[in-house]
This record gives C-alpha cells, structure tokens and sequence, in this order.
C-alpha cells in the first residue's frame, strides 16, 4: 500500500445547458482511479457549481499511479433517464510522484469531451502520499525524471550518462474490437484514449524500472511514440537516455523553497544575463562540477547493448569526433500481435535495425551514436521502420564503463571549437571514399569536406556567418499493390529515394555556400501509390572544413551551340545564387580565395549517409551516395534527373528580409535573442485531382507545396520581423484512401489520393531583435520594433509599412502577458509552498507562518483567478529567461470526433477548433501543475480522417513536452507602466464572475 | 489539386485588427481579401492571393470561434481556449461592440423584438451597412438591453461591468437601452437632422435628472436608471400655473424680457413669440404622465420649440441666453412655489435643447 491519492472537486464554471427547459444543468462528478470511483453531490440547476468535496482518498499501489490517470467525469443529473456525460478530465499524476517535481495538482481543466470538445471547466485538487518503498523487487519506479528535452535539463547537472533505454508494449487497438461495432462512438473514442493513457503509463514505468536498474535517476531526450497499426494492434514505444542528474543548487539548503527561485540571480554567474546566454548556458550547466564515475554492479547487459543517446546537445568535451550520419530502414509486413504480453517480433524488428545503426557507426570507426532517433510509416499492412543517428566518439569521462566500448585513439588535445569535426576513423582506411583535407581551424587534425549530422550544432563550434533551413523534398510513384509483392516494390525504390534526397541536400548546401548539415531528418512515408521523402535539417558553414566549391553544369552534346547557351545561362544562375547567398548568409570565409572552380574530375566519391534497406535482417545493403569532387559539384543535364535537380535548387524562393529559419534549436549565427516568443502549429491537406501523375509532376507539385506553406508562414509572421523560425518541423503523411472514412462502417470513399501535408508543421517562433545596442533592456526594444519604422527599415528591411503596424502579434502582448505571468508565477509558487505547508511534513517549508497563512487566503477565491499564461515551445530552453524547475512530462493524448462536420465549419474548422482544444487542456495541465511554459514540446502524432459525405470526421493528436517554471533574466527590471490598464480589466473582468 | 484543409494555431492567439474590423463589417471571406489586396498588404511580401486567402480565412475562423465568446465578455478573460493577453480582449471587446451610428439611428427607441430584427434587411439596404454587421449589431443591442434589465443599480455601471466596455461605448449603451425601453420617437421626419450623439446626450441628460436613480437614492431599485420616476413626472403637472395664471406669465414675460432687452439681435422675435414658446415648454411637461406623450417628449420639443425659434432664426447664443433667463426668471416669480421641480425640469429641457438645436 505504497501510496495514496487525494482528490477534491472544487467548482465548475461555463458549463454547457443539458436542460433545454430550465437552460441550466444539474451537474455531478464522478472521480476515478483504478477500479474505485467516487461521486459528487448533485448541484442542481447552476451553470457554475460550487461542489467544494471532501478529499476523495484511494489508496492503491505505487506501480498503478504510474500507470493509470485519474479520471475525472462530469454529469448530468437526470431523474428519468440515464445522466448525461457532460466530458471528462483525464489528470495524468506522474509529476506528484517525484518528490523534486510538483507536489499538488491544482487548477481549472477544460472538461473535455471527444463528440463535443471542450464543455466548461473543473476545478480540481490533487495530492499524492507516497509512503517509502524499499521492497528490492519492486514493479513501480517512482521518483525517476523523464525530459522530453534532448539535453541535459537547464537545471542539472549530468553526474553521468548511462545509455540507451527502450521500451515497447503492445495491445489491441479498441478501434478495432468487436464492441466497437456494437458502442458509441464515444465510448469508443473513450475507451482508445484510456488504453493509451494506460499504456503510457505502463511504458514510463517500465523505462524506469530499467533507469533504476543501471542506476541512474532520470531520462533525458524521452521520445515516445505510437504505431496505429490498424487491424493488427497498437503499439506504443519509447526510446531515451538514462542518466543519473544532480540538481544545481545555487544556495545551501533552500532548493525546496519556491521564494529561493528570486535569491538564485544573486549566484548566477554573469552568462546568464548575457543575450547570447544560450549558448553560454550550457557551460554553466557543466562547468559546476567534475563529473564522477560511478560504478554500479550488474547493470543489464542487454541496455547496454546499444551505445546510443537521444540528446542532441551535450556537455563542453563530451562529444569527441562526429563521423557522420548513420540511417537504416526497413520493410515490414504487419501481422496481428497475438500475445500482448509478448511483444516479440516488434522487439525484434527493432532489435535489427539498432544493430544494423551500431554496425555503421562501427564502420566509421565511432563507438557510440547520437542524437539518435526512429520513427514508422505504416500503409496498410506495410510498415516501414526508420532509425537515424549520427555516429560519434564520446569522451568516456561521461561514461559508465561499459555503456560504451571506448575505443583508444583518443585525442584529447584538440581544440573543441574544431575538434568535433576532426575524422574519427582511420585515414587509410576509409569506410567509404572522401576528400580528406587538414582542418582549417587548427591545422593539425584531417577533417571531410562535409559533415551531416543529425544533432544540434554543438555550442563551441565556430561557424562562419549564419545558417538556413536546406530541404529536399522528392515524390515517387509506385504501383498500387498488397502484401509481399508492395513490401518489395517499397525496398526497391527507398534506395533511389535516399540518394536523390542526398544529392538534392547536397546540391542545395552547395548552393548556399555552405559545408555542414545538422538536424537532419529525413522522413519517408509510404502511400498507396507514391512515397514521399522530405529531408530538413539547418545549413551551416563550420569554419573547420574546407570552403565547398561550386557547382558547374556540363552537358553532354557540346556541339549544340543554343544548347551550350542554355547551360551557360543556367550556370550563370547558379552563380549568381551562389553569390547572393553568400551575402545573405554573411558567409565571407577568407580560405575562399584559394577555392579552385573547374576541371571536373569525374571521380566518384564519399558519402556520409549510410544507409540500408532491408525487408529481412541478413540483406544489408550499403549505398555509395556520391556525387561529383570537391571543387567544382557537377551536374549533367542530359539526363531528366539532373534538369529537375536544377529546377528544384533554383526554384527554392529566397526568404523574405528578417526572417531566418533552422530546423535546431538554435540559429547558427545569431546571439542576439529576445524573449518574445510564439509557438504556432500548421496542418494543410492537399488532394491531388489527377492521379496519373509522373515523378515529375509530383515533385513539382510537392516542392510548391512546401514553398507555398513557408511563404505562407512569412506572411502571417510579417509583423513579427526580424524573427527567427527555430526548431521548423515538417511532417508530410500520404494517407491510405481507406482511411480517408471515419470508422470501419462506412463505405468505401472512392475519393483520389489525399496529401496531407505537411502534417504538422510545429514551428516555434523566437523573436529576435537586430538592432544595435541589442543587449540592453529587452522592453524598450521590442517598443522600439512596434513603434518605429526608421529603425527597422535600417536595417533592410521594406516593410515598415502603415497597414503592417496595424497587426501587432504581440510583442506588447508578451510584455503584458509576461508581467502577468510573473505576478501570478509568484502568486503559484507561494501558493504551492502553502499547500505543502499544511500536507506534508516531511518536507520542510522554510516560508514564514504569516506569510503562508495570508496567502492561503488568496488561494480561497479559485473562480478569480485570472488564467496563468502559458508559453509552449518546442525548444528546450525560452530565450533571456532561467527555468527554475522542471515539474514534469507532459504527455497527452486526444481523439476528437464529429458527425457535423459542415456545422462546425468543415475540416478546417474542425480541426482548427481541435487544435485550439489541444493547446488549451496542455496549458491548463501546465498551470495546475504550477507552472508557466511547456518546453520541448511536440505535437507527435496527427492523424485526420474524414468522410465528407457521411458528414464526420476523425482527428488524433499526441503531444509531449516538459512543463516547467521559468523566471526571466532581468527580473528585476522596472515594469512598464501602460501594462496596469490591461491588468485592471482583467481583474474588474473577474470581479464580476 | 486543392487544398483540402488548411489551418494555422498558434498558442497566444494573434489577430490582425484590420481583418477583425473586415470581419464585423460583414465582409465575406473573398470580399475581405479583395479588400486587403487593395490596401496593399501584400507589397514587400512574397506572397500571393492564395496565401492571404488562407490567412484571411484562419483568421475568419479564430473570430468566429470568439464570437461565442464575445457575447458574455466576462467569460473571455477566464476561459481556456485562447490564450488573449489581456490588451488585446479589451480590443475584442470594444470592436465587437462598436456600432454604426447610421444603423443605430435606424433601430433607436424601436422595440427590441423579432419584428425589429426580420426589417433589418430594409435597415441594411438603406444605410449600406451589411446585414450581418445590421444583425450583430443588433443583437448586441438586444443582449445588453436584456442583461441589464433584470440588473438592479446603475445602468452605465452595469454595462460596464458585464461587458467590459469602455465608458464612453457603456454610456451609448445606456442612451440605446433608455431609448429602447422608453420607446422615444427618433424616426419621424422632423427628427432625421439629430444625429444619434444628439439623442446619447440627451439620454444622459434624463438617465442622470428624470429617473429613479438620479436622485442618489442607490437602494438598487430594479430598471430605476431605465424608467422616468413617476412622482416627478407627477409633480410636472403643477408647473402649467405658469401659462394657466395670466398674472404669472404675464410677469414672467416682463422679467424674462428686461432681462434680454439691447442683448440679442432676436429680441423681438423672442418678445413676440414669448408666451407661444413658453406654453410649449410647459404643455410638455404637463403630458409627460402620459406614457403615450413620452414617446413624443424630441418630437414635441423640435415642433413646439425648436422649429419656431429656427424660423425666427436665432442663434445658439440668443437660445441658451433665451433659455437661460427662461430658467432663472422663474424663480423671482414669488407666486410660483415649485422652483424645485422647475430647475429638474428646465436643466434637462435646456441642455437637450441646446444640443439639438443645430441644421
């Protein structure tokens, strides 16, 4: 009886009316965890019930508050007929079981129900009594930190990184149970949303478990995913890296205390209040203390099996040697999982994609690989597996011994702005062939002439000028097919389809003047009658490896003088992009003037992509994907590939003045951050009306539409400028026509193939300001972008136009709502130190008795409070500001659902108001944790079905993240005054509820 | 190939206040981006029609899921679903709530009903104003007038409070629900010169003199800022001594001349004209228990008085010199006991007066 959970139901509000006579609703709640459920009295005839429970108290095993959510679900009273469901709450308690995260749960929820959305709100108290478990054998892992978050978090400290950590369970998809043919659609939706809660649950406990057992306390870079696997189940798995993280205390021994957060400024060390704190940040993270070993017997061999790591940042001196990005796919045909229990051949798949990864990275001569990552496609009954990484050399300081094989050509002494770039494998013995050249940064080491990474580029590194957003897109068709014969023709094409996307890649790093890729990812989806691969990653020049040469056309019948014109004119192009980018990307290199253009030398060489399809595990195939020399990159336009290639690089529209875009986290070459921020999420789905397309077409139609989605991103965002578009994630999904209809029943939609496209975009948004003198007083600044044209025009940019004043997306706002926040920030952690006050004991409060006291009293009045500001980003940081303390994974999953689709103003409309939905119920479960921002947030899975004639349609979403407390870098800072007026309105607005 | 589902979310809601305004102006999603083609948003961008179709159309959108919103402004600052920073909720608000004084002059002292709201495609063909934008004006109306009617306390601070408005837009509504419940004539052609500002004003005027509340008595008594207090309206009756008795106004005449004598160019007019003037003053004062003349209360001011005096051609000055020696002359009459109930009275008639008299 390890545990026991407390809840209370406070009140209602905005409820909607189940009785049309009186307009109002007699509403009940019923909560529940496990098999236990408790009711509420009814509060008749309110649209705003004050229920004010006793605590509802369960007590039950620790293994089940990991892995159930409590479930909360409000009514209807009804004499005659059977209660209405209004909606329910589903509070996933994991953040209270770890005593450094939150310690209550408290707030308003969107009551939300998968018909009709949200439906009103709940206000609920949750607290969790956890009882010390020393039993060795335990199934609950209590207490182990989970991080969405790809680097170490911003307040620890690695003490050290264990490795790889996986897990995978499996079950029958609800949607596709014979009850489903018998129950509502509700219940049904219901039921799917449940089992995934469960399952997530169960699957972080058992991560756990395996943390517990190699000893370390957390995971970082926690990447969870679902398989829908249709008929033959759902799978649900998850990958990280475990770690064991000491937390940095600024102080002595206030670390529990929330009012220690304002002292801490005072410890800080002068990084921080830089604006180009983001990179400096890390090494403060670090630099506190000299990593310790840490020996612990009898860690599981199998974990250790795989020297892999989820993180995309690391510490100063951790990362060695990059050799380059290592992939593997593989063609799977799905089967029905018969035994839930015994998820063997998804293990086992897995299992054979992880060794085929080790044994490339091996092949570059790396012993570990990082930022490592995998994903599915599924169509039908074929699924395509993917695992990418970038092979690596760790520096074994971090290490526990035996995670990783540490391999002896070790070399300490180069210098970390460079020595990440230096080739980890041996010289004369290449793996694979390439232009090999001293660094430029050094002089001393061998460095390649590129380097693709899938990782974020590492702090230290010097780069010369700025980065940019480099894509490939590319279609192919394929013929429809099934079972066997499609599994085939899918591994036959996906190595074309790699090199094509490599070749675009290189082209266009090329054409920007650039020698290096990070973050890249390359997804591939699988249709019924095409495959789309779309590869992003963010363009950089490292001041380490050789400038890149240019590109030069040839053709092959020099005789044609019209002909030769043409590719003079098209040479001439190239050229002149070349040079425009170099400009625009600030790129001035002084190792250009001994750049060599011309004589092509046909020799055909080097690749860093390895990769290898296979629909069975013993046929490994390894690609050489290369192209031209060093110099000069030589494209044939003969052939119809090479024009298309050309097109594709030409055709890629530069992007509009002040805005910037990456894939990473941060930009390369930009310091100067401001902390207004925006998180946006776009979805389009285009229809192809003509299905007899050739690879061309398609390509062309595909790579307008990823333009046409970015020029559209820049209109929206226009007023925002200069402004930075971090960590842009694209998705691209073909689905399945089947699936084009909502749920089994209906009939066969005849409808051509759908695109959707890109699924979901989630591009956060970092205002940046690049005005001199940057680094002062961030309010003024952004006073200034609002107010003054002359200044933005200053620095280039046209459209300081009077009919763009008039949209203000916010910076004002930011500043209001910061202050806001910061108000209520405070009023929340003073709030939580009271509560813990009056629970718990064993954990000592150190604020004053009169001060919690007077504000429990705050506290009374739940229907007043203003709602918290949240801010969501998918970076791992906000820019200019500290996070003070993590309060747990976030990890949430919806189903929406409706049969009136036109009513609620069509796909766009629906899915939209889903969206909304979504980013409601994650900021409300963030503020009632206590907490201000979600970071690493993702919107993993978006899954859209609809049936136009049938009037309904269906729409999934997964999201993560990590919520968290932030306070801002210049806290102390005077507050602007004008804010007070939005203030008051606010509250008057609150007075009267 | 067509786009099938397009849709951009963004955590802090953002709106361009230009497409809002397009919005409640009742443009449709293509007329809205015609328009903002033609305002030139898309010069310095690249961008075409499509992209600004599909930001016109996310933004449509956003609107419209607000708009439910909208109608009870309070719940807008607690909800969950967007997240608005407070300054730009309180442009919401006061946009969604603006009206058009055209359509406004169209729909004052009309009752509030569903027969209103079926002629306000005629109200809409004849100020220009887009139906949708007639509707939701309308209803605006119509929401307010029925919140604050079963309100107790101070009408302008009541909508103030329950829809967040601005002071200025709380006391428009206040004008447009006293106008509404009290049914005042504004529609008949004499009237058409006032401007709707002209009947806000003198809405003011009578909310803060004629009614229940002016007299500070805040016993939160229902509608008392909405209705004309009874016993006032009453005690009116006594001031038709001062055209009834010849004597009084015989001297009142007297005094009020001496007073004006060498001081305006009308004084003639005024003289000749004085008993006429002053029996229309005092008539309408003496009907005003009659719900029936109430409606008629600007009507019977523009005829009785304001035309006369215009065809006399008096100016501005000679009416508040006139009006004010009017006013004040009465209380030297030492027959007339009722200076009380006078001052009440002639410090609306004048100030409204005042405001209406103009071309």
């Amino acid at each position: 009886m390890p545990g026991k959970l407390k809840a209370k139901i406070v009140a209602g509000r905005h409820l909607p009316v189940m009785d049309r006579a009186s307009d109002l609703t007699d509403a009940f709640v019923e909560v529940k965890f496990g098999n236990t459920t408790f009711k509420t009295d009814v509060y008749p005839k309110s649209l705003n019930p004050q229920w004010n429970s006793e605590w509802f108290k369960f007590e039950v095993d620790d293994e089940d508050l990991q892995d159930e959510p409590l479930q909360i679900t409000v009514l209807d009273h009804d004499t005659y007929s059977a209660n209405d469901a209004i909606g329910k709450v589903y509070i996933d308690i994991d953040p209270l079981l770890s005593s450094e995260a939150a310690t209550v749960i408290s707030g308003w929820f969107p009551i939300y129900d998968t018909i009709h959305g949200i439906r009103g709100e709940i206000n609920v108290l949750v607290k969790v009594d956890l009882f010390n478990d020393l039993n060795r054998f335990r199934q609950s892992s209590c207490g182990v930190k989970f991080f969405c978050t790809t680097s170490i978090p911003r307040c620890y400290r690695a003490a050290l990184v264990h490795g790889f950590v996986e897990e995978l369970v499996v079950n029958e998809d609800p949607e596709y149970q014979w009850i489903d043919r018998i129950r509502t659609p509700r219940a049904s939706n219901e039921a799917r949303q449940r089992l995934i809660s469960l399952m997530s649950g169960e699957l972080q406990r058992k991560i756990g478990l395996k943390v517990l057992e190699m000893g370390g306390n957390a995971v970082v870079g926690y990447l969870q995913c679902f398989d829908l696997e249709g008929e033959s189940g759902l799978v649900v798995r998850a990958i990280g890296t475990a770690c064991t993280l000491d937390k940095l205390i600024p102080g002595s021994e206030i670390k529990e205390s929330p009012l220690a957060h304002g002292c801490r400024s005072s410890h800080n060390s002068p990084v921080h209040s830089a604006c180009s704190s983001q990179r400096l940040s890390h090494s403060q993270n670090f630099s506190v203390s000299v990593p310790t070993l840490v020996f612990t017997e009898g860690g599981s061999p199998r974990i250790c099996e795989f020297p892999f790591f989820t993180l995309t940042c690391f510490p100063p001196g951790f990362l060695v040697h990059i050799g380059g990005v290592v992939s593997a796919r593989s063609v799977k045909l799905l089967d029905r999982i018969h035994n839930p229990d015994e998820p063997e051949t998804r293990d086992a798949w897995w299992e054979e994609i992880r060794q085929e990864i080790k044994s490339h990275a091996k092949a570059l001569g790396c012993h570990a690989v990082v930022g490592y990552s995998e994903s599915t496609t599924i169509c039908e009954e074929v699924c395509i597996l993917s695992a990418s990484g970038t092979a690596a050399m760790l520096n074994p300081r971090f290490m526990r011994e035996g995670s990783v094989c540490v391999y002896s050509r070790f070399d300490d002494a180069s210098p970390p702005s460079c020595g990440f770039c230096h080739i980890p494998y041996d010289e004369f013995n290449m793996p694979f062939p390439a232009q090999l050249t001293y660094c430029y940064h050094c002089r001393r080491q061998k460095v390649p002439d590129v380097l693709f990474t899938t990782i974020d580029l590492p702090a230290e590194a010097a780069v010369t000028g700025k980065g940019c957003l480099i894509q490939a897109r590319l279609c192919r068709t394929k013929k429809k097919a099934q079972g066997e014969v499609n599994a085939t023709a899918i591994s036959n094409l996906l190595p074309f389809m790699e090199y094509e996307l490599h070749t675009q890649l290189m082209n266009k790093l090329k054409l920007r003047c650039m020698n290096a890729l990070f973050g890249l990812r390359i997804q591939i989806s699988v249709g019924e009658n095409m495959l789309l691969g779309l590869a992003s990653a963010t363009g950089v020049y490292l001041s380490a490896l050789p400038a890149p040469g240019g590109i030069q056309i040839a053709g092959k019948t020099p005789s044609d003088l019209s002909y030769d014109q043409h590719i003079s004119t098209m040479q001439k192009r190239i050229n002149d992009t070349i040079a425009m980018n170099k400009e625009l990307y600030n790129i001035h290199p002084p190792e250009c003037i001994e750049e060599v253009v011309g004589s092509p030398i046909p020799d055909r060489q080097r690749s860093r992509l390895f990769r290898s399809t296979s629909e069975s595990s013993d046929e490994l195939s390894e690609l050489d994907l290369s192209h031209g020399k060093k110099d000069a990159f030589v494209l044939e336009i003969d052939d119809t590939d090479a024009v298309e290639d050309i097109q594709s690089l030409l055709t890629d529209a530069p992007m509009p003045a002040g805005f910037y875009s990456c894939n990473t986290e941060v930009m390369p070459g930009i310091y100067n951050w401001t902390s207004g921020l925006q998180m946006f999420t776009s979805v389009r789905v285009y229809r192809l009306n003509n299905a007899n397309l050739t690879n061309q077409g398609l390509n062309k139609i595909f790579t307008d539409l990823c333009e046409n989605l970015l020029k559209s991103l820049y209109f929206k965002l226009r007023s925002m400028i200069p402004c930075c578009l971090c960590h842009l994630n694209f998705t691209v999904a073909v689905p399945e026509e089947e699936l084009i209809q909502v749920r089994r029943h209906t009939p066969k939609n005849t409808s051509p193939i759908l695109f959707i496209f890109p699924i979901n975009i989630l591009i956060k948004l970092c205002v940046f300001v690049c005005f001199p003198g940057s680094g002062e007083n961030e309010e003024q600044l952004q006073f200034s972008m609002e107010l003054c044209g002359e200044s933005t025009s200053s620095n280039n940019q046209p459209t300081a136009k009077p009919s763009v004043s008039s949209v203000d997306y916010g910076s004002f706002a930011d500043r209001c709502s910061t202050w806001l926040e910061l108000l209520r920030l405070k009023a929340h952690t003073i709030r939580r130190g009271s509560v813990k006050t009056t629970s718990s004991s064993e954990r000592c409060s150190p604020l004053p008795e009169v001060r919690s006291r007077s504000l429990r009293s705050t506290r009374s009045l739940p229907c007043g409070a203003p709602v918290t500001v949240v801010k969501m980003t998918p970076l791992s940081f906000l820019p200019r500001t500290r996070i003070v303390k993590y309060l747990g994974i976030i990890n949430m999953f919806f189903i929406r659902e409706t049969t009136s689709l036109r009513e609620e103003g069509g796909v766009s409309g629906f899915l939209h108001s889903f969206i909304a939905e979504v980013f409601a119920m994650v900021r409300a479960h963030v503020a009632a944790l206590g907490g201000n921002a979600v970071v690493s947030y993702s919107m993993k899975e978006c899954v859209f079905m609809e049936n136009p004639n049938k009037n309904q349609a269906q729409c999934l979403i997964n999201v993560s993240g990590d919520a968290v407390i932030f306070v801002r870098e210049s806290d102390q800072e005077a507050i602007p005054p004008l804010i007070t007026c939005g203030q008051t309105s606010t509250t008057g607005a609150d007075g009267t509820t | 190939m067509s786009v099938e589902l397009d849709v951009f979310v963004v955590n802090t809601t953002i709106m361009d206040e230009e497409v809002y305004q397009l919005w409640l102006d009742g443009y449709t999603v293509n007329d809205a981006v015609k328009v903002r083609m033609e305002g030139g948003v898309l010069e310095g961008c690249e961008a075409s029609a499509e992209v600004l179709h599909s930001d016109t159309m996310d933004q449509y959108r956003t609107f419209q899921m607000c708009e439910r919103l909208l109608h009870s402004p309070v719940k807008l600052a607690n909800q969950l679903l967007f997240q608005i920073p407070p300054h730009r909720q309180v442009m919401l608000i006061e946009r969604y709530y603006a009206f058009d004084s055209v359509f406004v002059r169209e729909v004052l002292g009309k009752k509030l009903s569903k027969g209103t709201k079926k002629d306000l495609d005629d109200v809409s063909a004849k100020t220009g104003v887009t139906l949708k934008s007639c509707r939701r004006q309308f209803d605006n109306f119509k929401r307010v007038f029925k919140v604050v009617e079963e309100l107790k306390g101070p009408l302008v601070e009541n909508i103030r409070q329950h829809f967040l408005l601005s002071d200025k837009l709380a006391r428009d509504y206040a004008a447009i629900v006293f106008f509404a419940n009290n049914r005042f004539e504004t529609g008949k052609k004499k009237l058409h010169y006032l401007t709707f500002q002209d009947f806000a004003f003198c809405a003011g005027q009578l909310i803060s003199n004629w009614t229940v509340g002016a007299l500070g008595d805040y016993n939160m008594v229902e509608d008392m800022d909405v209705d004309l207090e009874k016993e006032f309206l009453q005690d009116l009756k006594e001031l038709k001594i001062l055209i009834t008795d010849r004597d009084l106004l015989d001297q009142h005449k007297s005094l009020v001349c001496t007073a004006l004598r060498g001081k305006t160019k009308a004084f003639n007019e005024m003289e000749a004209n004085f008993k006429n003037l002053s029996r229309g003053l005092v008539n309408i004062a003496a009907k005003l228990t009659n719900t029936k003349e109430v409606r008629d209360f600007f009507i019977d001011l523009v005829e009785k008085f304001i035309e006369p005096c215009r065809s006399d051609k008096w100016t501005a000055g000679d009416m508040r010199l006139y009006l004010t020696h009017y006013t004040n002359s009465a209380h030297v009459l030492d027959t007339f006991k009722h200076q009380v109930v006078w001052d009440r009275y002639m410090g609306v008639i004048k100030s409204c007066i005042l405001k209406m008299y103009h071309d």
